[in-house]
């Protein structure tokens, strides 16, 4: 496709710079990271929400047997919807909430590497989650489930729609506008994960503040670190498997097909060879959260730093090697299963030296039972059991029965909900006045978690009995007299008490926002530097940039020779890519000040800018121009392919920061 | 509540030591005071879902005691070391690690699963091995059903859908296809070919063959559903496997090499004719019925009345949920291959007398 922008000739851009620093455009405009993470927490917090609402449609339908409140459509674009949109539009975007909030924060220094990636980054994954949900007006959502596995995804559920042949062509057309929003809806969000990731691996390598070392870095980071390697590596094979998917249902390639020499079991492959290291992109910021939440309320330091460091990187590295556990029962042959069966085993080891490690930290503190520590300890105590039932599916003979039922349904939302949602709510009550100045309220947050905890085992505890008496997933309705009766309507209370527990979260947010108790900088009594700026920071983050000579550094200046054992003393210096002296934003060698920076003139922040956002826009425009045809295809993909060149050549000639403000 | 066979008064003696913990469990499955339980994985019926079975419950213990250990150090932990609110404001000592606990609880664990990976993958190959002497059937899966063809000496050539007959005590090798419509169309969908109570499940994978061996220890009646999601009436794609004493098997499979009987007269005789004239033969055989032999999109018809269940065994064979099925499967089973041939009352009565008539 040609495309001629009008490209601005000078570096002036086609645009005058933003300037507004309050109001709407100022925040479609901003660079700012912590702008960044609240846009991306609110999102994804709507997005959680509307995979929560999808959540109890499902239970409705299954609380009693032969229901009709579903059709089996409507039922299987829901749990398909459920599990993309907690996945990739709620859990992932909430986690890269907190890593742009944080991280700049966490390791001192002003912004993110690439502030105006970020800000793309976070446009790209609102367009994506607009995109796909646009499907419900353009002949329905995804309805494969969230793995969409091959064949089904070419021949679709209702491959002979007999009754006249206007209807089958509605079937097979929807069909696959159904596989365009779910190949072009989760590549457009890969994009934007993948973009962060590269911003997320160069802002810690590079822009640590002065004597931060990488084993001084707070533990989140290192769990921000981590997850951005495995994003990075995996986003890619999913990318691949996805564009060859377009290509099958949208313009006829036969990567998949088995009818046509394809093959299904390579789209499983690609699928899990992402999907594995994908549960711990979801799971280890969580465990990070909780690893900063669980010292700060001990009053100890993390036990086992060390341990904890390459712990993760274990966990991540193994994560790699274990998919085809997946797959056991898609017939791999003996070999493979036993080989993935030991790998999948051995993931236990690092992860139970994360359970003791923050049992150790716990273990002779003096523990404030506040929220932000009742969600961290509920995030140990609900993981070890996701964990647990995680063993069991490592032996290949028994996950022979226990594949595929809601034995794994259970499972995996011990995992992800009793791991990540509660180590991300851990993370909302610890860091909300850091981002506010205004503490959540303690009461309303214990009845939170309360309610929370409680909802959240009798919705998914009684799974592990139905799969063990043979219910499987997936399926829209159950007969009378399989046994399953009574759990499942037990489970669908259960979801209406998480509901509940949410309502209440809602409540207290929506309380605190008009009279909450002001935080100060440091309410917690906090360890990491983070705490040192005011709350919520300014938006060059640090008057100076500290200087860093301890892991927990804020401590450290805050009880050197004052507990009753002194701290442990770390040579002091520089981390070997940076000259102490420099601070942390002249490495982004930028000459200038951006806007209202007036008083802090030394301070140079990057500026606002309008090209991230546009060509975030051109994404979903030429996604729509797939799933069209005739000439709207054309001039769909023709718009949308020009709106992401003249976006990206904006950016390119665009100063980061303007010379004059 | 519908009427199940009685099972066979004397259980299988083959129970581990761990039955105590099945007894646990099956309590609580039980709650609600539902005592049928179908598809439950914890009452095994064979050899196969037996080895299954008891590798599940070390796993099991092991996990349970390792739970009791983490949630009991999780909540003493907790109250022992909170903070009383008393005057006492002094910090903890800062400990940041203890090399030898690390050490200890990174070997341990690791020390187990060791141990649990010798009989796994012991158990993994035993269960791939071709048995001997196995009843032979081919298995296709379809959108939504299954049919089954025996392969082997006895029946050769005897096709029928959803309930697969078997006898007791002998191993039945099956293999493994998911095709579209016809025999020969690749065109199909993942299935998994699931039987609780007497082996783990087997996905069936279009353009592939998959093998398994199934055993049933007792005659009786074992249900299985497809475990692998395959379109929107996966929840409806169930069957059943009839294990039978050998001298019982063997007279039913004599039974299904007979052709099926025209009816002499009257409704039946009429909706003998609407069969061929409705173009119901072009998908069901009917063996012994001119022109039937080779159509099978649909389940083979030749012996409907043995089936105790039919449409993905979903639905009672029963006149009135024939006469609810012909008149508009697709509401009965959404996404089904089978046609709303828009027939009139009449003629779906005569289709239901004549659908009687094949014993």
């Amino acid at each position: 496709m040609a495309v001629t922008a009008q490209e601005p000739v000078t570096r002036r851009s086609a645009f005058r710079r933003p300037t507004a620093e309050t109001g709407i455009w100022s925040w479609i405009t901003t660079v700012d990271h912590k702008r960044i993470g609240i846009l991306y927490w609110l999102t994804a917090f709507f997005f959680f929400l509307v995979g929560g609402i999808e959540a109890l449609l499902i239970r409705v339908q299954l609380s009693r047997p032969e229901n009709t409140l579903l059709s089996a459509d409507a039922y299987n674009q829901l749990f398909t919807m459920h599990g993309l949109t907690m996945i990739f539009f709620a859990l992932m975007p909430l986690g890269a909430a907190f890593f742009n909030y944080l991280l700049p924060l966490q390791i001192g220094a002003r912004d993110v590497a690439f502030p105006r990636l970020n800000a793309f980054s976070y446009w790209v994954f609102l367009s994506a989650g607009i995109f796909i949900y646009s499907g419900v007006l353009l002949g329905g959502l995804p309805d494969g489930g969230w793995f969409n596995y091959a064949p089904l995804n070419l021949i679709g559920p209702d491959p002979t729609a007999t009754e006249a042949a206007g209807q089958i062509a509605v079937a097979e057309a929807n069909h696959i506008s159904r596989m365009v929003f779910y190949s072009i809806g989760l590549q457009i969000a890969g994009i934007a994960s993948l973009a962060s990731s590269v911003n997320f691996i160069v802002t810690i390598l590079n822009m640590r503040a002065p004597g931060m070392t990488l084993m001084r870095l707070p533990i989140f980071t290192w769990a921000t670190f981590v997850t951005s390697f495995l994003m990075l590596f995996a986003m890619p094979v999913i990318g691949v498997a996805l564009w060859q998917l377009m290509f099958d249902v949208r313009f006829g390639t036969n990567f998949f097909n088995p009818a046509a020499g394809g093959d299904p079991v390579l789209w499983q492959h690609m699928f899990w060879l992402f999907g594995h290291p994908e549960v711990y992109i979801l799971i280890l910021p969580a465990f990070g959260i909780v690893s900063e939440v669980l010292p700060v309320f001990a009053r100890k330091p993390l036990f086992g730093y060390s341990a904890m460091v390459f712990s993760l990187i274990a966990i991540a590295f193994l994560g790699w090697g274990v998919w085809a556990h997946h797959m056991f029962a898609a017939g791999l042959g003996p070999v493979a299963n036993a080989a993935f069966g030991l790998s999948t085993m051995f993931i236990a080891v690092p992860t139970g030296v994360k359970i003791f490690n923050w049992l150790g930290t716990l273990w002779g503190g003096r523990i404030r039972l506040t929220t932000p520590l009742l969600f961290g300890v509920g995030l140990v105590a609900m993981f070890t059991i996701g964990g647990l039932s995680g063993v069991t599916h490592s032996i290949v003979p028994s996950n022979y029965q226990q594949t595929d039922t809601y034995y794994v349904v259970a499972h995996f939302h011990y995992v992800m909900f009793g791991g990540s949602i509660f180590g991300l709510f851990a993370g909302t009550y610890y860091w909300f006045p850091k981002v506010t100045g205004r503490l959540l309220d303690d009461r309303l947050g214990k009845l939170h978690f309360w309610l929370m905890l409680i909802g959240f085992n009798v919705t998914f505890g009684p799974m592990h009995l139905l799969g063990m008496d043979g219910m499987p997933r997936r399926i829209y309705t159950y007969a009378d007299g399989m046994g399953w009766n009574f759990w499942n309507l037990i489970e669908t209370i259960g979801a209406f008490i998480i509901a509940a527990s949410i309502a209440v979260f809602i409540a207290n947010l929506a309380i605190t926002r008009r009279r909450g108790e002001p935080a100060g900088d440091d309410p917690w009594d906090a360890r990491t530097v983070e705490w040192m700026t005011t709350s919520p920071p300014p938006h060059y983050n640090f008057e100076e940039v500290p200087q860093i000579s301890a892991r927990d550094e804020l401590w450290h200046r805050k009880y050197v020779g004052g507990a009753t054992r002194p701290p442990v003393r770390v040579p002091a210096g520089a981390s070997p890519d940076h000259d102490p002296g420099e601070s942390a934003v002249d490495d982004q060698a930028q000459p200038a000040h951006g806007p209202g920076h007036t008083g802090h003139a030394d301070i140079h922040m990057p500026s606002p800018s309008y090209y991230p956002v546009i060509a975030a826009a051109g994404m979903p425009i030429a996604g729509w121009g797939v799933y069209a045809g005739g000439p709207v295809q054309v001039a769909l993909l023709a718009l949308g392919g020009l709106l992401i060149l003249s976006g990206l050549f904006g950016w390119v000639l665009e100063p980061s920061a303007e010379e004059h403000a | 509540m519908r009427a199940r066979r009685p099972r066979g008064a004397a259980r299988s003696a083959r129970r581990g030591v761990w039955s105590w913990a099945a007894i646990a469990l099956s309590g609580l499955l039980l709650a609600g005071c539902q005592t049928d339980h179908p598809q439950n994985t914890l009452t095994p019926q064979g050899p196969v879902a037996d080895l299954q079975q008891n590798l599940w419950y070390v796993v099991f213990v092991i996990a349970v005691v390792v739970f009791i250990l983490v949630q009991g150090l999780i909540l003493y932990a907790v109250f022992r070391f909170r903070d009383r609110g008393d005057d006492d404001q002094s910090i903890p000592k800062q400990v940041a690690g203890n090399t030898r606990l690390e050490i200890m609880w990174t070997i341990i664990p690791a020390i187990i699963l060791a141990a649990i990976a010798v009989p796994t993958v012991k158990t993994i190959f035993d269960l791939a091995a071709v048995p001997s002497d196995a009843l032979q059937v081919r298995v296709i899966g379809k959108q939504y059903w299954w049919e089954f063809e025996y392969t082997g000496e006895e029946g050769q050539g005897v096709v029928t859908a959803n309930e697969l007959h078997i006898p007791v005590d002998r191993p039945v090798y099956l293999t493994m296809e998911s095709l579209g419509q016809q025999p020969t169309d690749p065109t199909g969908v993942i299935h998994s070919f699931w039987v609780p109570k007497l082996a783990g499940k087997q996905d069936v994978v279009p353009g592939h063959q998959r093998t398994m061996t199934i055993e049933a220890s007792e005659p009786g009646k074992y249900e299985g559903t497809c475990a692998e999601f395959c379109g929107l009436s996966h929840a409806n794609m169930r069957f059943a496997v009839v294990a039978e004493e050998t001298a019982d098997f063997e007279a039913w499979i004599q039974s299904q090499t007979e052709p099926a009987a025209s009816p002499t007269g009257g409704l039946a005789a009429r909706g003998e004719q609407l069969f061929t004239e409705r173009t119901c033969i072009a998908c069901h055989a009917i063996t012994g019925y001119e022109g039937g032999d080779e159509a099978r999109v649909g389940p083979d018809l030749t012996h409907f009345q043995q089936r105790e269940k039919f449409a993905g065994y979903i639905l009672e064979n029963n006149p009135e949920n024939l006469t609810a099925w012909l008149k508009n499967p697709q509401a009965v089973k959404p996404g089904s291959q089978m046609p709303n041939l828009q027939l009139s009352d009449a003629d779906v009565d005569a289709l239901v007398a004549y659908l009687r008539t094949l014993e």
